[in-house]
């Protein structure tokens, strides 16, 4: 039997108050997701009982129990002090999935501090546009990284320190970097946890959109309520559970169920810290017993390309449940999974915005193939007429899919841009910025994005943020991105460029701007295809059209060419 | 061939390593976590552009790519001497 048993049930007879009664918290107490992670876990019996399974790509393993977990945060923590980290005070984690990522991640939290997890593959633009953004006080994060900080630093005074977790004693620190070895440091048995209440900030998450920079989502302490019982409710994490989270730390479903979910609930999980590869990814299931995997569709998707002949090379059989989450999880992917694990991947729907999973196929719910899937209880979602911002009366029609605020993981605030915050609320509606339908079951159907954004391998890049570090490329002259399909990633970036005088296209010259994007960006950023054009499509004002050059790619109609400038 | 093994060990080192990570010809590159599989498609790129040649998408595969070892038996199959 599931946790989560009925579903129409708990829709009927749901409360918030289910979590805060599990988790015993009361309105109005102290409640620090560290200390929920980590010390109430132990005080439930379960101090040796391994949290975190930690292997790295050459076979390396690390085994922390959840009083290790308590003890090295506590440590953590203790050391942030120390430098004069406050409560509210930034700081970033910038790491590769080490250990000190997921217990740094507490440490941080337990001081009052706000974590702001970044990815580690960020170029040196993207992270300063996000540390700057947020006035961040310090980074933990490798000596592999450091020079990409290095080369940022001069810009940014605000950032105090530069926390190296790997220190290669034999090179000298350079200006505001410190040592630090988690495993070696005294461990602090006895630590002040700052008394964080439901609404002290937790958690500093930056998202892209399609205009303007990325935005900062502000999260606080009591998303843990929702993130919680999703875990129990949605991924049906049990005591004797292995769970297996495959997403990065630096992005909202890393953080929200690969450290807090899991840490949370007091299962045991696993991490690998190694490129994506699928005998590697069986073997890890097959080694650790690997009983519920939380995934996305484009590693799913590469998984199946890989074939079917690598999985009978492993015994997978401790699988029990499995969920996916980024972008909409395709039917053949549903379909497939369950013919070759025995059971189906569930899609589950959500975003940094919403701090945990919104809408979502649930154990023993029937699963229709490509489907969303239903809101959780608790929340109230639907599709409104996006000219009216009215709930349609009809099943079947497509619009913009609505929730009613005030979940307990609900952003609070993009960091420093209230205005923009504001636009997401229309007519007592959030509006998270995708279209869907919905079928007369109460299923929902994803149809696309509301905006240019691009959602590659789970992920969204803005297209203006790549425009811009094209700009920046010597030979180019004006720029417009788009997505573009892909089997695996659902969508990769394409850019179509106009260069300047005196550059000519070549194959060379379009190696040089992909490099150029991904060291400044992110590979994920980086243009997968560009195409060199004379003129780019614009209207008679300037502005170029961007939809006609996404309609070519994905063999759409082109729709109204009249405002079209060279046509 | 000894020629094209430092040729594509120096780009990878260039391109996609940030700190002095040591590479050798047998360091796996993708499962290792030094390149990505969104950066393979510029690494598939620079391979098809010196060498004059182009790689099947289906055969740019992460474990094709895993080492410069067998990155040079993958360029073997396409370049004509």
């Amino acid at each position: 039997m599931s946790n989560i048993g009925s579903y129409d049930e708990r829709v009927k007879n749901f409360d918030w108050a289910i979590s805060e009664k599990e988790l015993e918290y009361k309105p109005g107490n102290v409640i620090n997701i560290g200390w929920y992670c980590s010390d109430r876990i132990c005080q439930m019996g379960k101090a040796d009982k391994p949290g975190l399974i930690w292997e790295g790509s050459t076979g390396q393993e690390k085994i922390y129990t959840y009083n290790d977990i308590r003890l090295n945060s506590n440590t953590i923590g203790h050391f942030l002090r120390g430098l004069g980290i406050q409560p509210e005070d930034r700081v970033c984690l910038f790491m590769d999935k080490i250990p000190e990522l997921y217990i740094g991640f507490l440490g941080i939290v337990k001081i009052g501090a706000i974590a702001q997890p970044l990815f580690s593959a960020f170029g040196d633009e993207s992270l300063f546009i996000r540390l700057e953004n947020a006035q961040t006080k310090a980074i933990i994060t490798q000596r592999k990284h450091v020079p990409k900080v290095r080369k940022i630093l001069e810009k940014m005074p605000f950032l105090k320190h530069i926390i190296i977790v790997d220190y290669d004693p034999g090179k000298p620190l350079q200006d505001r970097e410190v040592a630090f070895n988690m495993d070696t440091a005294e461990k602090i048995e006895k630590f002040e946890i700052y008394p964080t209440t439901a609404e002290s900030p937790s958690v500093l998450h930056y998202t892209s959109g399609t205009t303007g920079q990325p935005k900062g989502v502000k999260h606080v302490h009591y998303s843990l309520i929702s993130q919680y019982l999703t875990s129990k409710w949605v991924l049906d994490l049990r005591d004797d559970d292995i769970y297996w989270c495959t997403a990065d730390p630096g992005w909202v479903t890393g953080t929200s169920y690969g450290i807090i979910g899991a840490f949370c609930t007091g299962v045991t999980q696993c991490v690998l810290d190694a490129g994506f590869s699928a005998d590697n990814w069986y073997r890890f299931i097959e080694k650790h017993k690997i009983t519920m995997w939380y995934s996305a569709p484009t590693a799913i998707r590469s998984l199946m390309k890989a074939g079917e002949e690598v999985i009978k090379k492993y015994n997978l059989s401790s699988l029990r449940h499995l969920a996916s989450v980024g972008e909409p999880l395709n039917s053949e992917a549903v379909i497939w999974s369950e013919r070759v694990f025995g059971k189906p991947f569930l899609d589950t729907y959500w975003q940094t915005e919403t701090g945990s999973i919104m809408i979502s196929n649930y154990p023993g719910m029937k699963i229709k193939p490509g489907s969303m899937g239903k809101p959780f209880p608790g929340i109230t979602a639907t599709v409104i007429d996006p000219e009216k911002y009215e709930p349609f009366k009809e099943t079947g029609k497509i619009g913009l899919i609505a929730i009613k605020p005030g979940w307990p993981s609900m952003m609070r605030m993009y960091w420093n841009n209230e205005s923009t915050y504001k636009k997401k609320f229309q007519n007592g509606w959030y509006l998270p910025g995708d279209r869907s339908s919905i079928d007369s079951e109460g299923y929902f159907w994803f149809v696309g994005r509301d905006d240019d954004v691009i959602n590659t391998g789970g992920h969204l890049v803005s297209p203006f943020e790549v425009e811009s570090a094209l700009l920046e490329h010597p030979a180019v002259a004006e720029s417009a991105v788009v997505a573009k399909p892909d089997f695996v990633n659902m969508e990769v970036v394409k850019a179509f460029v106009t260069l300047k005088p005196g550059y000519t296209a070549s194959k060379d010259l379009d190696l040089d701007i992909m490099n150029f994007v991904r060291k400044k960006l992110s590979p994920l950023a980086m243009p997968q295809e560009i195409e060199f054009i004379d003129l780019l499509p614009k209207t008679r004002s300037g502005k170029i059209m961007r939809r006609i050059l996404h309609a070519k790619e994905w063999g759409e109609e082109i729709g109204d060419t009249s405002t079209l400038e060279n046509d | 061939m000894e020629e094209m093994k430092d040729v594509i060990k120096d780009y990878v080192i260039k391109e996609y390593v940030e700190d002095d990570t040591e590479i050798t010809y047998d360091t796996p590159l993708i499962s290792g976590g030094i390149v990505d599989s969104f950066s393979m498609v510029s690494l598939k790129r620079f391979l098809e552009n010196k060498y004059k040649i182009s790689i099947p998408d289906d055969k740019a595969t992460p474990e094709a790519f895993d080492s410069v070892n067998k990155i040079i038996a993958l360029v073997k199959e396409y370049v004509k001497y």
